[in-house]
């Protein structure tokens, strides 16, 4: 494991009296794409500013490279932003607008013109190099202020929000060719966004956020299947949750017991006590556990509606708790048949609080 | 460094405005001048000219007339602007276009290009220099601005309430003065308070389209033309005051209900 | 909804604004044409050739010319740093207040407050006599009745104007503009010759054009404050109306006046298009 490129220690910030940020701490890997996912309020977006030195925290440090940036100016700093609404100069052309941060640096126009014209061709804009940003469309806004941020070759590359004013089509579009190009480029991204979806397409390290802390991270699918916290449980999209109660525990192995029935888990660190199991709606199964999935008990099935590209079903536990499945469609499924529950182990998620 | 610019920033403000209030300043205060000359050295208190100028029928007969002329001119302007408005929102083509910038054609004439124009016009058809000549000057000036604000106010909601009122039967006039007049009553009186405000202190059209009767700014002319006096002074100040008094009330209008004006 | 449906609803809505500005604003454009045209009992270029051939008639336009550009230049560049320090200096609470306060000295007469400035400039008025009390000067200055009273007259007024303009200008202006310019690595300085100045271009245009439109057809400040050494067109203007009653060589510098302000409207023309990007 190489030197962290961007190192927060303990970093806090509050405006007046209201804490939004509570002493975070993360490493950010050169070349990792890092996503920032939680609601508003989460505190994202005042993390990003002070990354990008738009804000001096109150508290904590920020290292770049090694070097503490913490109260070092945005146009210091070996960071660059793009923001939310692109903020691209209108009355300057495509072409000035990239090559603007090289000009700041004193660097002759020659070169900065073909460095502009070389960066808008890796986002696939070379053409409109001489167009106004008023003549462009949205995508296009948004891969050159794209283009404008890159140009600078930073250490540390901020996004907030960038595909947020796009619609749906496009914004699929742009993630696949954010990804791409920050494979290509080979630079650390931060990305603040509040869609889950894209925050798993885009993610090496997705963090989610909530109140100001960092309340789960990892890759996108641990993160997903196996969520470390009731929010990032419930936050990134629809969860079943289990209660549970750890009865028995030798060694790793623990024996629960859920309104289902019992299961064993093979789980380090469990302990005795209250526990909550968390599976994906889509994990779910039905009928006689084949080899290799555990079995998590059986209830009646209350509900089987036809969503288009799944089933939803809902089994009713004894004590009337609901559990929710979302099954393939042409899977045949009676209302008021006694079935059994079972998901594959990797997909079961376990949380103690 | 920053705090150096803060301390640049303030006392340029405060340069820049002293620059423009003393002239305000002095003339209210030489308006309480004892003597003579509105000169220094002061030599008051005195309310003596503001009891000469409110005595004097000649000004208190110009400010009627200003009132007159101002409250007439800018009621014609607001209706007028406000039946065109109403129509011309419905007129989406290339002749909307077309009247609307007639329209608004006179905003970027110069005053003094639109009275001469009527002057030529009252000349050879007749008409002789009067407060009508002038109030129809007055109409000529306020009823692009009356019909820009009204205009940028028929948005499609009005449309939808008034289509919303024609279907539960409501007739055309019904629609204007019980739907569409109510919903947009801010900007009516905004519309009414900025051309009474313009018509009140326009002084070139009265100027040329009026004789013996006469608006306010040209009474004060003439009392200027011989030279510097109190009277002006006292009288400069109530308009200041009246003026004041009327932004105040069009400022409640407008922010006291929070209108959204675009 | 294309093509409108011209009923006679329509026709009662926008006929009368439109009769009205037929009558009493094209009809008399026209007349004035006309009349401009007249001479010697006939159609004639009379006017206009006395005006080519009179001296004095082509200093009033010059006179006129000369006077504005320099209004307006000397209240554009105090107007922008005031309407910055107005947007960018005073803390938000206080803006509403502050605008008002810049705008109030508006609602004085204008008449009054060229006459104003007559008192303030006037040989016994408060500027000599503060010059003369501080010991600056041992004898009174010529201010008023002068081109320079003129100027100051006009500045005043314009500087308010301006600066609202302006100011409305910089409030529009998003602040994501200067985040992006800081963060690709501009000094202040920088951000605000590359960036915020020309983003205030607009703003100053504008104004600008105002003011050169107000201040050439102006005939209460130049009378007022400026004399009678020296005339500007529409002190020259009102006075064939007045001694001379000659409508038609009045009528034909109005005319050219107009032309005039349509140069200069073609000139700003750019900026005055309200697109926003």
């Amino acid at each position: 494991m190489s030197a962290p490129v961007v190192s927060i220690r303990n970093l806090s910030h509050a405006f007046g009296a209201l804490t939004v940020l509570h002493e975070l701490s993360l490493d950010i890997q050169p070349g990792e794409y890092v996503v920032l996912l939680g609601p508003s309020g989460s505190g994202k977006t005042t993390l990003l500013s002070i990354l990008g030195g738009f804000l001096q925290p109150t508290n904590g440090a920020v290292l770049i490279d090694g070097r503490d940036c913490t109260h070092m100016p945005p146009a210091k700093r070996p960071t660059t932003t793009v923001f939310q609404d692109y903020a691209l100069f209108p009355h300057m052309s495509v072409g000035a607008n990239v090559a603007f941060g090289l000009r700041m640096n004193g660097v002759a126009k020659a070169e900065r013109q073909r460095l502009a014209r070389e960066t808008l061709a890796l986002v696939g804009l070379e053409q409109v190099l001489d167009k106004r940003p008023h003549q462009l469309s949205g995508g296009q806004r948004q891969r050159v202020a794209l283009a404008r941020a890159l140009v600078m070759k930073p250490r540390l590359l901020l996004l907030d929000e960038p595909l947020g004013a796009l619609d749906l089509g496009l914004r699929r579009q742009m993630q696949e060719e954010l990804k791409a190009i920050q494979k290509r480029v080979g630079t650390a991204f931060v990305h603040v966004t509040h869609d889950q979806e894209e925050a798993m397409a885009l993610a090496d390290l997705l963090l989610v956020m909530q109140d100001g802390r960092i309340v789960d991270q990892g890759n996108p699918e641990r993160v997903y299947t196996q969520p470390s916290t009731r929010f990032s449980a419930t936050f990134m999209g629809e969860n079943t949750l289990i209660d549970a109660e750890v009865t028995e525990i030798s060694g790793t192995t623990a024996i629960l017991r859920t309104a289902l029935g019992t299961l064993a888990l093979d789980r380090p660190g469990i302990r005795k006590g209250k526990a909550t199991l968390t599976v994906r709606p889509e994990n779910l199964r039905l009928g006689t556990a084949p080899s290799g999935r555990v079995s998590l008990g059986s209830g009646e099935v209350a509900e089987s509606v036809f969503q288009g590209s799944y089933r939803k079903a809902v089994v009713r536990t004894g004590s009337g708790g609901d559990i929710l499945l979302k099954l393939p469609v042409d899977m045949p499924v009676g209302i008021g048949e006694r079935v059994e529950v079972h998901a594959e182990l990797r997909h079961i998620g376990l949380l103690q609080e | 460094m920053n705090r150096f610019l803060d301390l640049i920033a303030g006392l340029y403000a405060l340069v820049a405005y002293g620059f423009i209030y003393l002239p305000i300043v002095v003339l209210v205060l030489f308006s309480f001048q004892a003597s003579r000359f509105p000169l220094p050295p002061f030599t008051g208190p005195s309310l003596r000219w503001y009891g000469e100028v409110l005595g004097d029928s000649k000004f208190t007969g110009a400010m009627v007339n200003s009132v007159v002329v101002g409250v007439v001119s800018s009621a014609v302007a607001v209706l007028l602007g406000f039946l065109a408005a109403y129509g011309c929102a419905r007129m989406r083509d290339r002749l909307g276009g077309a009247i609307r910038a007639l329209l608004i054609a006179p905003l970027s004439v110069s005053y003094l290009i639109i009275g001469m124009g009527l002057v030529v016009l009252f000349n050879w058809a007749g008409v002789p220099k009067s407060l009508l000549a002038v109030g129809i000057g007055h109409v000529v000036i306020n009823l692009p601005l009356c019909f820009a604000i009204l205009y940028s106010q028929m948005s499609d909601n009005i449309i939808r309430l008034e289509q919303a009122a024609r279907d539960l039967g409501a007739r055309e006039w019904q629609v204007l003065s019980l739907v569409v007049a109510p919903v947009l009553w801010p900007a009516l009186l905004a519309s009414f308070v900025l051309s009474l405000t313009l018509s009140w202190d326009e002084f070139l059209i009265a100027f040329l389209l009026t004789r013996f009767e006469t608006t306010l700014p040209v009474e004060i002319w003439t009392l200027l033309r011989s030279g510097l006096n109190p009277k002006a002074n006292a009288i400069g100040a109530v308009v200041f005051g009246v003026s004041i008094l009327m932004v105040v009330l069009a400022e409640l209008a407008i922010f006291g209900k929070g209108t959204k004006k675009s | 909804m294309t093509g409108s449906k011209i009923n006679w609803h329509m026709v009662l809505l926008v006929g009368p604004a439109v009769l009205f500005t037929a009558l009493f604003f094209l009809v008399p454009l026209i007349a004035m044409a006309v009349a401009s045209f007249t001479g010697g009992g006939g159609l004639s270029l009379d006017n206009y050739r006395h005006f080519l051939t009179q001296p004095s008639y082509i200093r009033a336009l010059v006179n006129s010319l000369e006077v504005t550009l320099v209004v307006t230049g000397i209240s554009v560049v105090v107007a922008y740093p005031l309407a910055w320090v107005l947007a960018e200096r005073v803390p938000e609470r206080w803006q509403r207040v502050a605008l008002m306060l810049t705008i109030l000295p508006f609602w004085t007469s204008y008449v009054v407050r060229s006459y104003s400035w007559l008192l303030l400039l006037a040989e016994r008025g408060v500027v000599n006599r503060a010059l003369l009390a501080s010991g600056l000067l041992d004898q009174p200055l010529q201010l008023a009745n002068t081109r320079t009273a003129t100027v100051i007259g006009f500045v005043h007024f314009f500087i308010m104007l301006l600066t609202l303009t302006i100011y409305a200008n910089f409030r529009q202006l998003s602040p994501s503009y200067r985040k992006a310019a800081a963060d690709l690595g501009a000094s202040g300085l920088q951000t605000f010759l590359h960036v915020v100045l020309p983003l205030t271009l607009p703003g100053i245009m504008v104004g600008a054009f105002l003011a050169f439109v107000l201040a050439i057809g102006d005939y209460v400040t130049p009378q007022l404050l400026g004399g009678s050494n020296e005339l500007l067109m529409p002190q020259l203007i009102i006075q064939q109306i007045g001694r001379r009653a000659d409508l038609p060589l009045a009528a034909a510098l109005s005319l050219i006046l107009m032309i005039v302000i349509s140069i200069a409207y073609l000139a700003c023309a750019r900026w005055l298009k309200l697109e926003r990007t």
